[in-house]
């Protein structure tokens, strides 16, 4: 097997990975652009979809599609408590005290998985067998299919819903600036609650189609939720392509850099990658410089 | 209000009182085990698995009249902490012994503790160096990683497979288990070809297997902790490498076969008897031991008895056998611990000895291989 095969099989593993990354970047970039937080808690909700649908599959023996409907609007009904919770009670809220409110509740998100839960690894089915799928030289699996239609999907529909909805259209307004959406009659809380919605779903689906892959267990929202943080940073915290390339490339380079130099650096790449471009180009990779106007 | 302190308070006293009486009739022993943390895998079994023990001793009547009791602390795979509670189990619950740590690096941290305070630790944790050199207080239940490595490169040379790709985890574990691989491959006359490692929390493994397919090895061996082999044992299956996949003692539990579903079909393991143990010929010596193992952690914690548990179920037992000869101070029960001959546990038959403070032999190890979703005996 030649260089050419071995680089086409992580490119397609990259791409695969980069997936993931994209659609948890996105739910960071959401919730940044109406609330200006970084939500570090972001990777609990991927876990959280991954060990609800769990939940609902093996305890309540629900059958799988209805235990991944559940599990993405239990962890959307965490995302909108963990806001009203959190960040809503905050008299005067500063960027800097609801990241740590962020962190904080990501640690306890995380304790009370584990003592529900447990700390076992769990692994959830492969959505449609687990027979290799021959792509040119590469394989896949059926499950990374999934991923790439549903990540897909997701990214499409939120772009329109941000695009051609009077909702969606006000949640950018908060973006834009927050005061004059209130002044022309936005509900700018309610945005915000509806930004942990949206992300609180699009983290789910991120941990409920990656499971089969990769196993979920309490503590897999840290390493997928600073991923995820890569590549948002890397597509300029935007809600839409910008993220999603930034995903697919830090996924890629991940793979290729493990393949080629060593598996050793694997992690090191995401977080230079990350430092790099906060240096460099603090406003993404793909995005212009802002402009402060006063 | 007053009376609720007064009976609160004359309460605490009678608890007191009747524990310091009961003290003088009961023999302390401490466990260091981290239940919780990265290493809880070990920790959890062996916690569950000495207090199961103590209790059944207990029912039994004790040791010589005297009842056992317990003090675990729970060093959470952290070496500082594995210190500190160390330093309390000796200095505050004045034990006469002590069972753990869990992994290796908390071992080598507390074995200077022990060393000084003169008091016998029977480590439960794999790494070679814990009783090489020999150190007087330390002993240690679990079988060394060359055992392992050895089991599977005499599979190999019987197979006639002589280029093997490694692929190891970079923690603790994983790194013990190259540098085994790595110092007896020449002597089996085994190539490595390979040599990668993959993160403890890493979730897709395709890139070094990538490279392994492309290599000349005939077959791999992995080296890790739940869950990355499952991960890779899915990978593999994913990009239809035929290669024979070998794990370490790492995954020997039902767990891994869960995890890693079809994938796991075929894989071979070195690991202790004791899942295999009803397979075992009549004439195996530590099959009673076993069985019993097994039977009680069915009736105490509806549970599977794992390998790792069986490490603190050997080193409780050991210490209630020294214990039983010799008496209850920390220098008699070392000493009898010492001479303990042809002890059939858990892990497997232990000798110690004054030069020899691992106690087990090659034989500590069988071959399985998983098929139908349940460990066979590899003959």
């Amino acid at each position: 097997m030649d260089l050419a095969d071995q680089i086409a099989q992580y490119m397609v593993s990259g791409l695969s990975t980069g997936a993931i990354y994209a659609l948890i970047g996105i739910g960071f970039a959401i919730i940044y652009n109406s609330t200006e937080i970084i939500n570090f808690a972001q990777g609990e909700l991927v876990m959280l979809g991954g060990m609800f649908t769990l939940f609902f599959l093996e305890t309540m023996k629900l059958p799988l599609p209805l235990s991944i409907l559940l599990a993405v609007l239990a962890t959307i009904a965490s995302g909108v408590l963990f806001e009203r919770l959190t960040i809503r009670p905050l008299k005067a809220p500063t960027p800097l005290s609801l990241i740590i409110i962020t962190i904080g509740g990501s640690i306890l998100i995380r304790g009370i998985a584990m003592l529900v839960w447990g700390k076992d690894t769990h692994a959830l089915p492969a959505f449609s067998g687990s027979e290799p799928i021959a792509v040119g030289s590469a394989t896949i699996l059926p499950q990374h299919l999934w991923i790439f239609a549903l990540t897909g999907i997701a990214i499409v529909s939120n772009k329109l819903f941000f695009q051609y909805t009077i909702t969606g259209k006000a949640m950018r307004a908060c973006a834009v600036n927050r005061r004059a959406a209130g002044l022309v009659g936005i509900d700018v809380r309610r945005m915000v609650l509806f930004s942990f919605a949206i992300s609180g779903g699009l983290g789910s689906l991120a941990g409920i189609i990656v499971a089969p892959l990769t196993m979920t267990s309490y503590d897999v929202g840290i390493m997928l939720g600073l991923k995820g943080f890569c590549a948002a940073i890397i597509g300029g915290l935007s809600g839409g392509i910008g993220t999603v390339l930034g995903g697919l490339l830090l996924g890629t380079l991940e793979s290729l850099g493990a393949g080629l130099i060593s598996s050793g650096y694997k992690d090191a790449i995401a977080f230079v990658i990350l430092l790099l471009i906060l240096f460099i180009r603090p406003q993404g990779l793909f995005g212009r410089a802002q402009t402060e106007r006063v | 209000m007053k009376y609720l302190l007064q009976a609160v308070t004359t309460l605490l006293l009678l608890f007191t009182t009747s524990l310091a009486f009961a003290a003088s009739s009961t023999i302390k022993i401490g466990g260091l085990f981290s239940v919780t943390g990265p290493a809880s895998f070990l920790g959890e079994p062996e916690r569950n698995t000495a207090k199961m023990v103590v209790d059944e001793i207990n029912a039994k009547g004790g040791i010589k009249g005297k009842k056992l009791e317990l003090v675990v602390y729970d060093t959470q795979g952290d070496a500082t902490k594995a210190v500190q509670a160390a330093n309390r189990l000796i200095k505050d619950d004045k034990v006469v012994a002590i069972v753990g740590p869990s992994t290796t690096g908390e071992s080598m941290a507390v074995i200077p503790v022990a060393e000084k305070e003169g008091v016998p630790l029977i480590s439960c944790a794999a790494g070679s160096k814990i009783t090489d050199p020999v150190k007087k207080w330390i002993f240690k239940t679990a079988q060394n990683d060359y055992l392992a490595v050895n089991k599977i490169y005499d599979h190999l040379n019987k197979k006639k497979i002589s280029k093997v790709a490694i692929i190891t985890v970079s923690d603790g574990f994983g790194s013990s288990g190259r540098e085994q691989l790595k110092a007896y491959a020449a002597k089996h006359g085994i190539q490595i070809v390979v040599d990668d490692t993959y993160g403890p929390k890493d979730t897709d493994m395709t890139s070094q297997l990538t490279k392994i397919r492309a290599s000349q090895a005939q077959a791999i061996i992995c080296w890790g902790t739940n869950p990355g082999p499952a991960v890779i044992a899915k990978n593999v299956r994913q990009l239809g490498i035929k290669l024979p996949l070998f794990m370490s003692h790492g995954v020997s539990s039902n767990k891994f076969i869960e995890l890693a579903g079809d994938a796991a079909e075929g894989i071979i393991l070195p690991t202790g008897r004791v899942l295999v143990c009803d397979a075992l010929p009549k004439t195996d010596k530590q099959k009673s031991s076993l069985q019993a193992f097994v039977k009680d952690c069915k009736t105490h914690y509806n549970a599977e008895g794992d390998h790792f548990g069986g490490h603190a179920w050997d080193a409780v037992m050991l210490l209630k056998g020294a214990i039983e000869r010799g008496g209850d101070t920390p220098a008699a029960i070392r000493d009898q611990l010492e001479k303990t001959k042809l002890f059939a546990g858990i892990g497997g038959i232990f000798s110690f000895s004054a030069t020899d403070h691992a106690g087990l032999g090659k034989d500590a190890f069988v071959l399985v291989q998983i098929k139908k979703k349940d460990f066979v005996l590899l003959k």
